[in-house]
């Protein structure tokens, strides 16, 4: 039997490659979040400075929403062809191969929006110091998102239409990432340390590491009945 | 130790008749104690030095907020129960505390925002309270969604409990996140209240109806839950008998 290291790297190498053959799945929630964070300009104001206050906000929903787009997919083909039933039944850790599924879905749709959101918040009139401190906030918020995601995502497999309910599941629980994460990117805009909202971010995510897996295993469980 | 007393309550005929019977148990000292409170409340207490009489809301809205977390706490121990004996029972009791709940959300939402217009002169401000009991009416709408999403009726049963525990473990986290986000935002312009050293005649019916309320909510529930197994097993004989009789 394939050791419990070799089966994770397994899942994300699957993943992955599955991933870059259909190359527009995951361009559409980064393209998304270019966009919403187009129309923010458009419906406010073109003023710089109005629009640096609202940066943090902006970005922070436009990742959260886009995250949401991602979501939706954690699981749907995995379900649709059978894969996560193998998994199931592998004998291996299901927890455990979620956790690895969870790694890949962040390093497809967190990593990239961390790396893109940058180039948005410039355009937002976030000054260029600032870049450090937004691409790590969104990126650690993004790994606590992809945890929360893989349990909501979970429960809702197989649902028809189940985007929306997908929505009404994850937002609520997301609040403080949204809140710690918005206010770290709006101390790296004012220049202040942003330590204290990425202890908390941090605080989340392990939290989320430690039981996220175990939550997704028993709704993926349950929605595989 | 004899336990066949707890396996009891794991058959729904019995707990079918051990709430009908228990309801009424519930529901006059509920009728009475409200009925107390309120004329307490809304007559004896005198009017506050500060709010005047504007403060007697209080005397359903701190009993709702209090309600709306107790349900879905219940709800969610009702649902991990459920989750880890496969009692058919606790999930219909789950399922029949989340409409409760979000009433008493609704409830302590409602009466928040009439009493924040003359008060705060707005009937919505983003006071972390309020906030909170927001977010917690949408993991409501989310429990409530997922149930009614589903058509398998236990796939729906044991979802919905998993999302229940999930939500448990991020009530007391949203709540403190959303406190130290207020405290960050709120700009001190709004009225601020330390912890109010209320007089006896104000506390005893705020407390005879903190009691009442939750009566009122175990009266409710067992009404529900007779409901929410008449439903589920009404393939059964013994619902046949029941409704015949």
């Amino acid at each position: 039997m394939t050791g419990a290291w070799s089966a994770a790297r397994l899942v994300v190498e699957r993943d992955l490659r599955l991933a870059f053959r259909n190359r527009a799945q995951l361009l559409h929630p980064l393209l998304f979040f270019a966009i919403v964070t187009t129309l923010f300009p458009l419906a406010l104001s073109p003023e710089a400075s109005r629009l640096r206050d609202v940066a943090p906000g902006v970005l922070w929903v436009a990742a959260l929403l886009s995250s949401l787009l991602a979501i939706e997919f954690l699981f749907r083909d995995d379900a649709q062809d059978g894969t996560l039933e193998q998994y199931a039944l592998s004998g291996q850790s299901l927890t455990w191969l979620l956790f690895a599924k969870t790694v890949s879905h962040w390093l497809l749709a967190g990593l990239p929006l961390a790396l893109m959101s940058p180039v948005a918040a410039y355009g937002l009139g976030v000054p260029t110091s600032a870049v450090p401190g937004i691409v790590a906030s969104v990126a650690l918020g993004t790994v606590a998102l992809s945890l929360l995601g893989a349990v909501t995502a979970g429960l809702t497999i197989g649902i028809r239409r189940g985007g929306a309910l997908l929505s009404l599941l994850t937002l609520p629980l997301a609040v403080p990432l949204l809140i710690f994460g918005a206010q770290a990117t709006a101390r790296a805009i004012a220049g202040s340390g942003i330590a204290g909202p990425m202890y908390f971010l941090a605080a989340f995510t392990v939290l989320g590491i430690t039981l996220a897996p175990l939550a997704a295993a028993a709704a993926v469980r349950i929605s595989l009945e | 130790m004899d336990w066949t007393w707890f396996h009891r309550f794991g058959s729904p005929p019995h707990l079918y008749r051990i709430a009908g019977r228990l309801m009424p148990w519930f529901a006059w000292p509920t009728a009475i104690l409200i009925a107390l409170g309120l004329y307490g409340g809304l007559v004896l207490a005198p009017p506050d030095y500060q709010q005047g009489d504007g403060f007697r809301i209080i005397y359903v809205h701190a009993p709702s907020a209090w309600l709306s977390l107790m349900a879905y706490t219940t709800m969610a121990l009702a649902a991990g129960a459920g989750l880890i004996w496969r009692m058919k029972v606790a999930h219909a009791l789950a399922a029949s505390c989340a409409p409760i709940g979000a009433w008493f959300t609704v409830a302590a939402l409602g009466t928040g925002m009439l009493w924040g217009k003359p008060m705060w002169g707005t009937y919505w401000v983003w006071d972390p309270r309020l906030t909170s009991e927001l977010v917690l009416l949408f993991l409501y709408l989310g429990y409530m969604g997922l149930r009614a999403a589903i058509e398998d009726p236990q796939r729906a049963d044991r979802a919905s409990a998993v999302l229940a525990i999930v939500g448990l473990v991020n009530v007391p986290i949203v709540h403190y996140s959303v406190e130290w986000w207020n405290s960050i935002h709120q700009a001190p312009s709004v009225m601020k209240f330390g912890k109010p050293t209320i007089s006896w005649p104000m506390l005893t019916p705020l407390l005879i109806m903190f009691v009442g309320f939750t009566l009122l909510f175990a009266a409710l529930v067992l009404v529900r839950v007779r409901g929410e197994i008449l439903r589920r097993e009404r393939q059964s004989r013994w619902v046949a008998e029941v409704v015949a009789s």
